[in-house]
């Protein structure tokens, strides 16, 4: 058993809760700035955003949630990371993202209980068009 | 960069050019911001230190995007991402080199694609495999 649960009623309410939308207007500059900072420099990447891109458009209603909640466990990592695309993110594409708590598990660690949070996203661009889906598990330990 | 890569090039056990990059705390900083991920186990070593961990780490996603170019260059201007993923298991420390790895686990055609699976990894200097994952990715045939 992994001891007393940290899972509280106010986290169970999350789930399956879409969140959002929040909206990015995806500038040229953003685009460049996060080329710059992951040291890529494919000159693709001043026009489409890079793969990873997505973690910077965060859904940031789901994530002040579940990084702000009140249990025990204040520490926090990134456990994984997924995404599918499905059509380019360019600049000046407006991205509508939406959020959800898809699943909690509690296990026994070392240290005591860990959480995993698990999330889905999605981002659809100005068309309408699903651009990439995304699903990313935090960590709380 | 090589020339182009068709799906004719490759098959299962095809190793993929590998990326090394060496993350320093100012990247670490940077990438904070184009990202918007604050989160200070990433550029205050203190925190990071109170927090149990052996100093600063590198962002997980950096380390993501770092695999995801080393796959990007490689597919050239004709070979597409379609899928992402990694999986965090291990951290690494700035000033270290980190050295993504790809390798061809199956190719595919499918609905008239061109597919590949590539696993795809990360490790620190000790040769310890810090990030795994994989990617999906089309390429063009010289048919």
């Amino acid at each position: 058993m992994a001891g007393e649960s940290v899972i509280t009623e106010e986290l169970n309410s999350l789930l399956n809760v879409e969140l959002g939308p929040e909206v990015y207007e995806i500038e040229k500059g953003m685009l460049k700035k996060f080329a710059e900072a992951i040291e890529d420099p494919n000159p693709r990447w001043l026009k489409e955003a890079p793969p990873t891109f997505p973690a910077a458009l965060v859904p940031k209603a789901l994530l002040n949630k579940l990084f702000n909640i009140d249990i025990p466990l204040k520490r926090l990592l990134n456990g994984t990371s997924d995404l599918e695309y499905l059509q380019p993110i360019k600049a000046g594409d407006v991205i509508s993202i939406t959020a959800k708590l898809t699943r909690l598990r509690q296990v026994a660690g070392a240290e005591g209980p860990t959480l995993f949070m698990f999330t889905e996203m999605t981002y659809t661009n100005q068309r309408g068009e699903v651009a990439v889906k995304g699903k990313n598990t935090y960590i709380k330990y | 960069m090589a020339g182009q890569v068709y799906y004719e090039d490759i098959e299962a056990g095809s190793e993929i050019p590998a990326l090394v990059k060496y993350p320093t705390t100012m990247q670490l900083v940077k990438y904070a911001g184009a990202s918007g991920d604050y989160y200070q186990i990433h550029y205050d070593k203190d925190f990071a230190i109170a927090n149990g961990l052996p100093g600063v780490i590198v962002h997980g996603w950096l380390t993501l995007s770092f695999l995801g170019q080393m796959v990007t260059d490689w597919l050239g201007d004709q070979g597409a991402l379609v899928k992402l993923s990694g999986s965090y298991r291990g951290m690494n420390k700035v000033h270290e080199d980190i050295i993504c790895n790809g390798k061809v686990a199956k190719k595919y055609i499918e609905e008239g694609g061109n597919y590949a699976r590539v696993e795809i990894w990360a490790e620190n200097p000790q040769g310890e495999k810090t990030v795994t994952g994989a990617a999906v990715v089309t390429l063009p045939s010289r048919a």
